[in-house]
């Protein structure tokens, strides 16, 4: 078995299932805690709608709380959209992606994905510079940290090494023409270890976000509070 | 007197009304070994460990924002006073003994168990810097609730007798004598008794029945009796039937600001009750921030089902007089600006009612920059204006305070809660501030219009 063939099939595979499973677990341990009924009258009953705009008001800047720098909220939202935009809208991910669940959407011209990988890569290290530098930063951080950031790091330097290789969609027929097989193979893998951390470290931010935003949305909102 | 009132005298001359500065300090209870201490340290948290306070746990980045709206943090630039930090040691013990993967972060000792000194060091972090004023939880990306979390983690503090010396008096003396600062049912009554004398106002106590009870805050009685004669020309002139009960007039809750759960809920229930025994229809709130938490949104909680009486703060009552035309006020002639009690306003959704009292007076009221929900602390929340030893700390944060007051305009600063007005008292007295904290009940009081020439 190759390289490429270990890192499409078997590895594949356990790091699909690790995430899954993984996250799942994560989740279901927070689930699983009991919530105590909340008896005082509340102010508003629309929590679930509160819940729901508590999602995506803390996406927004908090202008009224005029000293949290805009420098990395801007920051935060050049490598999300950068990293969303390399995992959701390049064509050859696509492909992956419809490989693996037979679903398909339209891709973005390819320059716009280069375009947001630099927007990636610059924040990622403009943020870990700021980790590394910014006294608050440093005194939270800890292995997660670090260790996050590196296998969020890998899969976008590897699959830059892939960019300038010729590129065929694949099709459930026609496997994708590979470029190089070994740098292939390589950034399929550093996909892998970030799918396989994933459950354990602060990437499963991704889906807590959700959880705790709309958690906190809905107590805010019985008390008819801002969020 | 008490053997414990004799260890902790209050001190009735400061302009922060407290127990004396202790000539030794003793910041742990009982006779408990570090592994005990611990050990009951985290079972309390684990029991109150819930769905919620586990998302919370579980969602931090790291990223630091919380820091920036926190007045401690802002005023020292010493990142051990970032917020989420100050639950550091107890998203340590959940990843270690209950997170999801807590089977791998022990047997590969991922996280190290909290120790006894770790607990002792977070004392500091957890009671003296920390006012759960809640600015914190407005800002962080995750939505985490992080003045909710650092209450939890004061009751593992009490149950591992670790609170602060000051804290722990008080808390203690509300619970034997129904107040943390000497406002006995006996003293009360004299004060009542005087007041009435002195300011020929009426004001009922122990009434078998009404349909309103009002509360009170030991510091009120105590330090600013002119609130009670307030209440009472309040009172008379919106025409409600109304009583004080001596059974139940203690709206502090020193229980909850100590994170004693079963003190917390037993001074509550004396208001439950003594509203319950007057058939009472409301019950209202003083002008006290943690006073609207403790009863108004965890009373029923502790109570174990619904109030079978509606809980109003002191602004919101009076906003609700305004609006059905009881109360008859004259303009006043000060511009104002309103400093937004945090428990009340940001935590308690009240933010609106004391605009409203604004509005009714006409008067001309000049928002703070970055008032109303984002308000910034006065600092001495949460039991801090209690501890003598977080003085300095808290003085350096009021400063954020007095900056915010001056930049209004206003000619005039008035809040709703006492306590504040204690850390101003305090902010006025040690910087020699030319300002005054008002009360928003006095206020009113003052620019009653008996003649009924006024807007209603």
């Amino acid at each position: 078995m190759t390289l490429l063939e270990l890192a499409r099939g078997p590895v594949l595979t356990v790091a699909l299932l690790v995430f899954f499973l993984g996250t799942a677990w994560r989740l279901w341990a927070v689930f699983r805690r009991p919530r105590k009924p909340d008896y005082s009258a509340p102010r508003s009953s629309d929590t679930v709608g509160g819940g729901l705009r508590a999602i995506w008001q803390r996406m927004l800047p908090r202008s009224a709380y005029e000293r949290i720098g805009m420098t990395g909220t801007i920051n935060a939202y050049a490598y999300h959209i950068g990293i969303a935009v390399i995992v959701f809208a390049f064509a050859p991910h696509i492909g992956f992606i419809e490989r693996l669940t037979g679903l398909s959407w339209a891709a973005l011209p390819d320059w716009v994905t280069y375009i947001a990988t630099a927007f990636a890569i610059v924040g990622l290290v403009f943020a870990l510079a700021t980790r590394l530098t910014d006294d608050v930063q440093r005194l939270l951080s800890n292995f997660d940290d670090y260790f996050t950031w590196i296998v969020t790091m890998l899969p976008i330097v590897t699959g830059m090494a892939l960019i300038e290789q010729t590129y065929v969609p694949a099709t459930p027929m026609v496997a994708p023409a590979t470029p190089d097989p070994t740098l292939l193979a390589v950034h399929l893998l550093s996909l892998e270890l970030l799918l396989i951390w994933f459950p354990f470290g602060k990437l499963a931010h991704a889906v807590l976000v959700f959880v705790s935003r709309y958690r906190t949305g809905v107590e805010f909102t019985r008390k008819g509070a801002a969020l | 007197m008490n053997e414990l009132d004799a260890k902790h005298p209050l001190d009735f001359d400061a302009p922060r009304f407290s127990i004396k500065k202790p000539v030794v300090r003793s910041d742990a209870q009982g006779e408990l070994s570090d592994a005990e201490r611990v050990d009951r340290a985290m079972k309390a948290f684990a029991r109150d460990m819930n769905s919620t306070t586990a998302a919370y746990l579980e969602s931090c980045v790291h990223c630091g924002h919380c820091a920036q709206a926190c007045h401690f943090y802002v005023t020292s630039q010493d990142a051990r006073y970032t917020p989420i930090w100050k639950v550091e040691p107890f998203k340590q013990a959940w990843k270690r003994e209950a997170g999801p993967f807590a089977w791998l972060t022990r047997t590969f000792d991922l996280k190290p168990a909290v120790t006894a000194d770790e607990l002792r060091e977070w004392q500091e972090l957890l009671y003296d810097s920390c006012t759960m004023c809640g600015r914190c939880s407005m800002v962080c990306p995750m939505g985490i609730d992080i003045a909710a979390l650092v209450g939890l983690a004061r009751h593992a503090m009490f149950e591992a007798g670790l609170v602060p010396h000051e804290l722990w008096a008080v808390a203690e003396r509300a619970e034997r004598e129904g107040s943390p600062l000497g406002a006995t049912p006996k003293v009360l009554k004299e004060r009542i008794e005087w007041l009435e004398d002195e300011h020929e106002v009426e004001i009922p106590l122990d009434k078998p029945k009404a349909e309103v009870l009002m509360t009170l805050s030991s510091i009120g009685i105590m330090k600013y009796p002119s609130s009670l004669t307030a209440l009472a020309k309040v009172m008379k002139h919106a025409g409600y039937d109304w009583t004080l009960r001596s059974d139940g007039y203690e709206a502090t809750n020193f229980g909850m600001l100590s994170g004693n759960l079963a003190w917390q809920k037993a001074l509550s229930l004396r208001l439950i009750n003594a509203a319950i025994a007057c058939e009472a229809k409301l019950l209202v709130l003083p002008e006290c921030g943690h006073a609207y938490g403790a009863l108004r949104w965890q009373g029923a909680n502790l109570y174990g089902k619904p109030l079978p009486f509606e809980v109003l703060h002191i602004s919101e009552f009076l906003a609700r007089a305004m609006r059905e035309g009881r109360l008859r006020t004259r303009r006043p002639t000060a511009s104002l600006t309103y400093h937004d009690p945090c428990q009340v306003s940001r935590r308690g959704g009240a933010t609106g009612a004391a605009r409203e009292v604004f509005a009714g007076l006409k008067a001309d009221l000049r928002e703070m920059p970055n008032g109303g929900d984002a308000n910034w602390c006065c600092g001495g929340g949460g039991g801090v204006v209690t501890l003598h030893r977080a003085d300095e700390h808290r003085r350096r944060a009021f400063a954020i305070k007095m900056k915010q007051v001056v930049e209004s305009g206003a000619e005039k600063a008035v809040t709703s809660c006492e306590n504040c007005r204690l850390s101003f008292d305090d902010g006025q007295a040690h910087y020699h501030w030319d300002r005054k904290m008002g009360s928003l009940l006095d206020l009113v009081a003052e620019h009653l219009d008996e003649a009924g020439t006024g807007p209603a």
